[in-house]
């Protein structure tokens, strides 16, 4: 049902997701949330904020500098009834972790033939843009989707970021949701109380019939704003945001492919191994005929993250970089 | 066992101990001020409060000695020789940096001063100053390898692995814990069940030794007793300074925050260290204040013009410094 702009509940993306830990842990005595800072403090990024007050320190937990115990201690009590959510302050630090998440958490149902069941729910923070270098800058995405087992979460917008973190919670696998943090203050409409967006359900931000866009995470807006650039030009682009990477919502982009003929996938990771190498291959796999120009990536090149804005801020792809990519598939470039 | 040794320190050492106290101070505080004016971009951990520990430790090591470093890292690379200019450079993302501006603050690091670098992962420098240990230790070189953490580094698993490996093994290593008694916003005792961090050291079979990290000769004296266990092929050590840091985790705010008190960083400030020396070297007549004013002055002075020296250096380029350095190429 439309909304007119004065119903609606402007927040922030990083209040969206406090107010629904909040809304969860009021709702399910099974749920409590572990990590680094996450309780007195309220989250490096206040994310957390207010929640060991309102929950005390049995349901909002410090937890020491541990990310295999961090995420263990997740995959334990989930085994056992709870419905734990456990943060990774910086997805960096997936790496630290990644035996608990890929070898135990993904695999526990399958090699214990499927008798487990894991409620289990990772946040973190992912992303380039602060200045914040090569260890604490990563979109990790491509490491996560590899690993059967997972569900791998992107919230591109406060409204999503709530339905989808709902929906992570509920679910009985082990999921991983990922906050963008140079979008943590940005802003947008959420409605007050519970609601579920389902996984793996993609989003048509806006239709178009010249091109498909499908970018993940904070490259949504940049979309967007390559898109109204494209307008004036007289292209009209069509943006699907993925929301949920793993599983994936290829029926959603074989649509567009089959009506706009033109694909441009933008991530913020670097290209090669990307997200986008794997929706590429599955689009010409399904809709090899309907293409009328080889699929596009706009992605990070092939280097960490680096420290100087001078070199971060052409390492990132932007608005810029991505209409540049759709002329690419319109043959424009000239 | 080695026991402490109570030998005389030369003049010569206080005043190494006591210049290189100054140089971390005067440059963090004109990083900080620059941090807050966003003349440098993105995070910085500064470790105003904490001189003692990488000035004491160093100066007991030889110049070809290896540390490895935190996200607090300044100075560590000050106290083994890092140089004022490329480091304000780096710091401010500017081609003429230590790292070329690649890596910033939080990976600062000069590897032909044996600073394995700064480490924007808790813990992750420690197996790697084991690696160095090892290497001295199979090239026969005797030379030994100082890795400093936090208090909060050792709950992580990679500390304590490498802990165990380096006593296995017998390596030529220091482990120098900085016990500041956060992690972040986060007080020790919520996270950990132990008061001192030496304590750990019996788990792995090497002595753990407190001293008051504010004190550059109880730091020193320390360090130099484990330095030279090392070297002699006696294993390694661990000595734990107690000690705290006057800003915030990273940036620049101090005073009036939540997760500790005003009196608790007031009660650590009148102990400061550089303070705390300067009266013991004027008391014993070794330095005088204005002998002391003079150095800081000198520092000043130099920590100034590599501030201009930075701001006047160029910048990375993207079209030829994004991808360079990503691997080492074949020659
Ligand atoms: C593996 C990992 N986990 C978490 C962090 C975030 N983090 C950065 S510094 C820090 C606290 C470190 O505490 P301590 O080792 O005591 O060093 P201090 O900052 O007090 O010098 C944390 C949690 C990180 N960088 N790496
Ligand atoms: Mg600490």
């Amino acid at each position: 049902m439309a909304v007119t702009e004065t119903e609606q509940r402007i927040i922030r993306y990083n209040d969206a997701f406090n107010e629904t830990l909040a809304e969860l842990l009021r709702e399910d005595p099974d749920i409590f949330i572990a990590g680094e800072d996450v309780g007195r403090y309220g989250g490096v990024f206040q994310s957390f904020a207010n929640l060991n007050a309102e929950f005390g320190d049995e349901r909002v937990v410090d937890t020491p500098i541990a990310e295999q115990a961090i995420i263990g201690l997740g995959i334990g009590a989930a085994a056992v009834g709870l419905r734990p959510i456990v943060d990774l302050m910086f997805m960096d630090f997936v790496m630290v972790s990644m035996d608990q998440i890929a070898n135990q958490a993904a695999k526990m149902k399958y090699m214990f033939g499927g008798k487990a069941k894991l409620p289990l729910t990772i946040t973190t923070t992912g992303g380039a843009g602060l200045g914040a270098a090569a260890q604490h800058s990563q979109s990790l995405e491509a490491w996560l989707i590899h690993v059967p087992g997972l569900k791998v979460v992107y919230p591109s917008n406060p409204y999503d970021l709530k339905g989808l973190l709902v929906s992570c919670v509920r679910d009985d696998n082990p999921t991983i949701f990922t906050l963008h943090k140079a979008m943590l203050g940005s802003k947008g409409h959420v409605p007050e109380g519970l609601y579920e967006i389902p996984l793996g359900e993609a989003n048509v931000v806006r239709e178009g019939t010249d091109a498909t866009i499908v970018a993940i995470g904070k490259m949504v807006s940049e979309a967007e704003k390559a898109a109204s650039t494209l307008a004036e030009e007289g292209i009209e682009v069509e943006i699907i945001d993925p929301r949920t990477l793993l599983p994936f919502d290829m029926d959603t982009v074989i649509q567009s492919a089959k009506k706009t003929n033109r694909i441009v996938i933008v991530h913020e990771a670097v290209k090669n191994g990307g997200i986008g190498a794997e929706i590429s291959a599955q689009i010409q796999e399904q809709a090899f005929d309907y293409l009328d120009a080889p699929v596009t990536r706009v992605a990070a090149p092939f280097a960490p993250v680096p420290f100087s804005p001078a070199l971060e801020q052409s390492y990132v792809p932007n608005a810029e970089s991505i209409a540049k990519g759709v002329r690419d598939v319109l043959h424009r470039n000239i | 066992m080695a026991t402490k040794e109570q030998t005389k320190i030369s003049k010569e050492v206080l005043f190494d101990l006591h210049r290189r106290m100054v140089r971390i101070r005067l440059l963090e505080e004109a990083a900080g001020q620059l941090a807050s004016e966003a003349r440098i971009p993105g995070f910085i951990h500064l470790y105003v409060g904490e001189e003692a520990v990488a000035a004491g430790g160093c100066v007991a090591l030889k110049d070809e000695d290896q540390i490895s470093s935190t996200h607090r890292g300044h100075g560590h690379l000050v106290a083994k020789g890092g140089e004022f200019k490329p480091m304000m450079a780096e710091f401010m993302g500017k081609a003429t940096g230590y790292c070329k501006g690649k890596g910033g603050s939080m990976h600062i690091s000069d590897l032909d001063l044996g600073m394995l670098g700064a480490n924007g992962i808790v813990g992750a420098g420690v197996p790697i100053a084991v690696g160095a240990a090892f290497a001295n230790k199979y090239r026969n070189n005797g030379l030994v390898t100082m890795s400093f953490f936090g208090d909060g580094s050792t709950n992580i698993g990679a500390f304590h692995e490498a802990a165990n490996m380096a006593c296995a093994l017998h390596l030529p290593i220091v482990f120098m814990c900085e016990n500041n008694e956060y992690a972040e916003y986060t007080a020790r005792e919520r996270v950990m069940a132990i008061t001192d961090v030496a304590d750990r050291a019996a788990a792995y079979g090497m002595p753990g030794v407190i001293v008051d990290g504010m004190d550059v000769v109880a730091v020193y004296e320390a360090a130099r007793v484990a330095v030279a266990r090392a070297r002699n092929g006696e294993g390694p050590s661990m000595i734990e300074c107690k000690t705290y840091r006057y800003y915030d985790h990273a940036g620049v705010s101090g005073l009036g925050r939540t997760y500790r008190s005003d009196e608790e960083v007031q009660e650590w400030m009148e102990r400061d260290p550089i303070k705390l020396f300067e009266a013991q070297l004027a008391k014993a007549k070794v330095m005088s204040e204005e002998e002391a004013k003079e150095i800081h002055a000198g520092i000043q002075a130099e920590i100034d013009e590599a501030i201009e020296f930075a701001e006047n250096s160029p910048l990375p380029d993207p079209e030829v410094d994004m991808l360079t350095d990503v691997y080492t190429e074949v020659s």
